[in-house]
């Protein structure tokens, strides 16, 4: 009975090391901010699931035991790893990150108004370095009216 | 024993993988590439912490799974906002 319990941990833990594993050797290898975000995000978060379900079947299954915190772990990862990689690759491109080898970047028309409007308010602020704490958060509250 | 061993040879892959990790968090060339890695470095933490809890065969661990992975994400969200706004909290008038 234990045995079986140990065979599916294993076999699920070390599949979830290996997948994080090809995660950090395309974060290695690949040429770019988004695709490395592509990379580490999806397969990293594909492996740790792997490692946490593999937890929670052994205790599930050597001893019976069925942990409430191993759940809430794997939800809460399930949930907030690709929002942070979403949250880095646009902060990322709004600080004009260059893609490599990009044929189109249609996102440029769509932050092209905003762009110019980031452009004179930072212009602004470059002149007047007196009063320059007040443009700053003007320029934050109009960032939160945007998102 | 082959179980161990199985467990050993996983943990030493999560370890390869932070080393990868590290590697990216030096010769980075953006802000955002650093911050990914070192979110990646604590999602393999976790898995790490996982990976341990089976080994030694103890429950003593799994909040420091949820804790970690709650302050990855946090110090994730305020690095992105830093490097996207230069301000982690506005002020509100």
């Amino acid at each position: 009975m234990s045995g079986s319990g140990e065979a599916v941990g294993a076999i699920l833990i070390l599949v979830g090391a290996i997948f994080s594993l090809i995660s950090a050797i395309g974060g290695i290898r690949l040429p770019d901010v988004y695709t490395r975000s592509h990379a580490a995000s999806k397969s990293s978060t594909l492996g740790v699931l792997c490692a946490l379900a593999g937890t929670l079947l052994y205790f599930l299954i050597s001893d019976g035991i069925f942990s409430v915190r191993l759940i809430l772990g794997i939800f809460f990862v399930f949930l907030t790893a690709p929002v942070a990689a979403h949250v880095l690759c646009r902060s990322a491109y709004r600080n004009d990150v260059p893609m490599a080898g990009a044929v189109e970047d249609e996102l440029a028309q769509y932050y092209g108004m905003n762009k110019d409007d980031q452009g004179t308010v930072e212009k602004d602020v470059v002149k007047l370095d007196a009063s320059s704490i007040s443009m700053i958060d003007k320029e934050a509250s109009l960032h939160t009216s945007e998102t | 024993m082959i179980f161990e061993t199985i467990l050993r040879i996983a943990l030493g892959i999560l370890m390869l993988s932070i080393l990868a990790n590290m590697y990216r968090v030096v010769k980075g060339p953006s802000g955002a590439d650093r911050v990914q890695a070192l979110d990646s470095i604590g999602i393999n933490l976790i898995a790490s912490i996982a990976a341990y809890s089976v080994l030694f065969h103890t429950q003593a661990f799994f909040d420091l799974i949820l804790l970690i992975g709650i302050l990855s994400f946090i110090g994730t969200i305020a690095f992105a906002r830093f490097i996207e706004r230069g301000v982690v909290i506005e002020r509100k008038r």
